[in-house]
């Protein structure tokens, strides 16, 4: 048995499974629940064992298409300087408010991702937020929280 | 019949609801021309606004943006060769070469009018078997649901996956266990919650079809460094050529339509099956049906051979609506996610919903002819211009997918914990793309995971506990004997015919 990366994904996904059954019996029912046909663990329960199954079977058995990945041609970098760049607009979202966060947002993923053209990249971001949220905020009258906006006095 | 049918002209021929046809398909044609993207990500990223409006016309709107992506794909597989859903990639086969050879106009024509004509033809069969079916599925029990449904998954695990039917249920697995977090139903107790109030709830249905399909595929394609933009060049987007249809190469349609159609339509029907492998078939079965000359231009830009695969991928998609109406219980991926944006609407499609809700039901169906009109009016003449959207360089498209999801899901909760949430599903997504992991059936697993309880839960209480109810009737026997032979049949495929 050739160990690649599929093989230890599944793995992963066995010790999910275990762990996901593992915590299906620890779920606390009523206790006139205890001994019926069917209470709030059963289906976990079954999907636990099925998740170790699948993943035992993928674990086993030999792989008829094994999947090449080149590492080489893969952008990690990019993708991860994305990734964060989502997990800050997340995190700010709610505090600095909708209209700066994600402005900053899309600059930044616009420069990440190689974009230079800083004309371009200033009328995606903060023109367009604006009116995006003039559209959201003042015509379909979605609530959007933001508190700078509100400090400066031109949200409600 | 003829009245639900008048309700259903009534309530799709209202100005607000022929407003969204027409912005679900001219949307749903943008974001299914970009490669990578197609109708489960154009229909994710609607659902939050579909949440703003009546439940028929949220509905009316996805159904929009539905054949209008299955048309945006066609599109980006004729000019740029870049399918962008694997419902087109047999479309690219002829489509593709007749662009090569400066017929761009006319073959986006000659989808545009396959498209029309298979939709509208298979709309006909849905208008006559979606009552039928209803009906028919009213002596249906929870056995027989719970055995429709481990079948729809099954079949979508076998059909959907390339042969990677033991990771596809791998991906059904994990999608019934984040379809049981949260709250038990009946008890209120909570499961996997880990003690946190954001987890109370369960996870939302448009959270992790944010997460799994339009973040996850912007991911996938900023990681595999695939550009569309440079694809883009191959062939001159602002010069189509003219996209008149001769009298020969009409002559040449008018007989693969309707087959193809009738075909598309069975293949919709079935679970699992769906627009992909609708149009691979019919294009195989085009081919045995042309004389030996016509074979010998399929491959280089032949009309049937562009006409049959297009055809057959829309009747398809009408054709997949059947199980979703009539039984509630979704065929692919797409109707999978339409159950859920159905389900956040507080309507539960199945035999009952044409007479319970009966202008859903019959809007939905009358929409599917206007959305087809539309689609021919709007798309043909706009072609040229829409097209060049197919030069949007990626720097700026990915984020603003990106932007849209996070978005979405912070409209609907104004809650931190969910967006990390979906920006770790989306991770996680990413990961098993890379490895050919499916995820439509993950989807369509979370999707029917609340559903498939509440049957076990009834089916078990009925039998005292015993497995038995799987066997009790004939009908539910043969929805077994179903999943063990198309299981059967993937082992043998995968296994035994391969060593031998």
């Amino acid at each position: 048995m050739k160990i690649n990366s599929v093989k230890i994904i599944s793995l992963l996904f066995f010790i999910l499974s275990a762990f996901y059954l593992y915590t299906a019996h620890q779920i606390q029912v009523f206790a006139f629940d205890e001994g019926a046909p069917f209470n709030a663990k059963t289906f976990p329960i079954y999907l636990g064992y099925a998740g170790m199954f699948f993943s035992g079977l993928k674990i086993i058995l030999p792989d008829q298409k094994p999947v090449v990945v080149d590492y080489k041609y893969l952008e990690f970098k990019k993708t991860i300087l994305l990734v964060l760049t989502m997990v800050i607009y997340g995190a700010t979202i709610l505090k600095v408010g909708f209209f700066l966060s994600t402005s900053l947002f899309l600059v930044f993923s616009y420069y990440f991702l190689g974009e230079r053209r800083w004309r371009y990249i200033i009328i995606f971001s903060f023109p367009f937020v604006a009116i995006f949220m003039y559209l959201l905020h003042g015509m379909l009258q979605v609530y959007l929280r933001d508190p700078l906006l509100k400090f400066i006095g031109i949200m409600g | 019949m003829i009245e639900g049918i008048l309700i259903g002209i009534k309530t799709a021929l209202s100005l607000q609801n022929l407003i969204m046809v027409m912005i679900g398909c001219f949307a749903g044609t943008i974001i299914g021309m970009l490669p990578g993207l197609g109708p489960m990500t154009a229909i994710a990223l609607m659902i939050p606004i579909t949440y703003g409006f009546d439940p028929a016309t949220g509905l009316i709107l996805m159904a929009g943006v539905y054949y209008g992506a299955v048309f945006g794909g066609s599109t980006s597989s004729i000019l740029i060769n870049a399918p962008g859903v694997p419902g087109t990639v047999a479309t690219s086969f002829d489509g593709y070469p007749m662009a090569q050879q400066g017929k761009a106009g006319k073959a986006l024509a000659i989808a545009a009018y396959s498209s029309f004509a298979g939709g509208t033809i298979s709309a006909i069969f849905l208008l006559i078997a979606a009552p039928s079916l209803s009906k028919i599925s009213l002596s249906f029990r929870s056995p027989d649901y719970f055995g429709l449904m481990i079948l729809g998954l099954t079949a979508v695990a076998a059909f959907s996956s390339k042969g990677n039917f033991l990771k596809a249920m791998m991906m059904c697995v994990l999608g019934l266990m984040l379809a049981s977090v949260g709250q038990d139903t009946l008890s209120d107790i909570p499961r996997f919650t880990f003690n946190t109030m954001n987890l109370s709830d369960g996870i939302s249905f448009v959270l992790v079809v944010m997460a799994t399909f339009a973040m996850s595929e912007a991911l996938t394609i900023i990681i595999k460094g695939n550009d569309p933009s440079k694809a883009a060049k191959q062939i001159s987007l602002t010069d189509l050529g003219s996209i008149k249809v001769n009298k020969e190469e009409t002559k040449q349609m008018a007989a693969t339509i309707p087959r193809s159609s009738i075909l598309g339509f069975i293949i919709g029907v079935l679970p699992g099956a769906g627009a992909t492998i609708a149009s691979f078939l019919a294009y195989g079965m085009e081919r045995n049906f042309v004389k030996n000359e016509e074979k010998e231009k399929f491959g280089k830009g032949s009309v049937q051979g562009l006409s049959a695969p297009e055809t057959a991928n829309n009747a398809a998609c009408s054709g997949s609506f059947v199980p979703l109406l009539t039984l509630g219980i979704p065929g692919s991926g797409t109707t999978a996610v339409m159950l859920g944006a159905l389900l956040g609407f507080g309507i539960q499609p199945g035999p009952r919903l044409y007479q319970t809700n009966p202008d859903i039901f019959w809007s939905v169906i009358m929409s599917m002819y206007i959305g087809m009109v539309v689609l021919l009016i709007l798309n043909l003449p706009l072609i040229p211009y829409i097209a060049r959207i197919l030069a949007v360089p990626r720097t700026f498209l990915i984020p603003m997918i990106l932007f849209f999801s996070v978005t979405g899901i912070y409209l609907m909760s104004f809650n931190n914990f969910d967006i990390f949430l979906m920006i770790g599903i989306a991770v996680v997504a990413t990961i098993l793309r890379l490895y050919d992991f499916p995820m439509p059936p993950l989807i369509l697993a979370f999707v029917l995971g609340g559903l498939m309880e509440e049957n076990l839960r009834r089916s078990l209480l009925i039998s005292d506990g015993s497995w038995s109810f799987l066997w009790d009737r004939p009908l539910t026997v043969i929805i077994m004997l179903t999943i063990i032979l198309i299981v059967i049949w993937q082992v043998y495929r995968s296994f035994i015919k391969k060593t031998y």
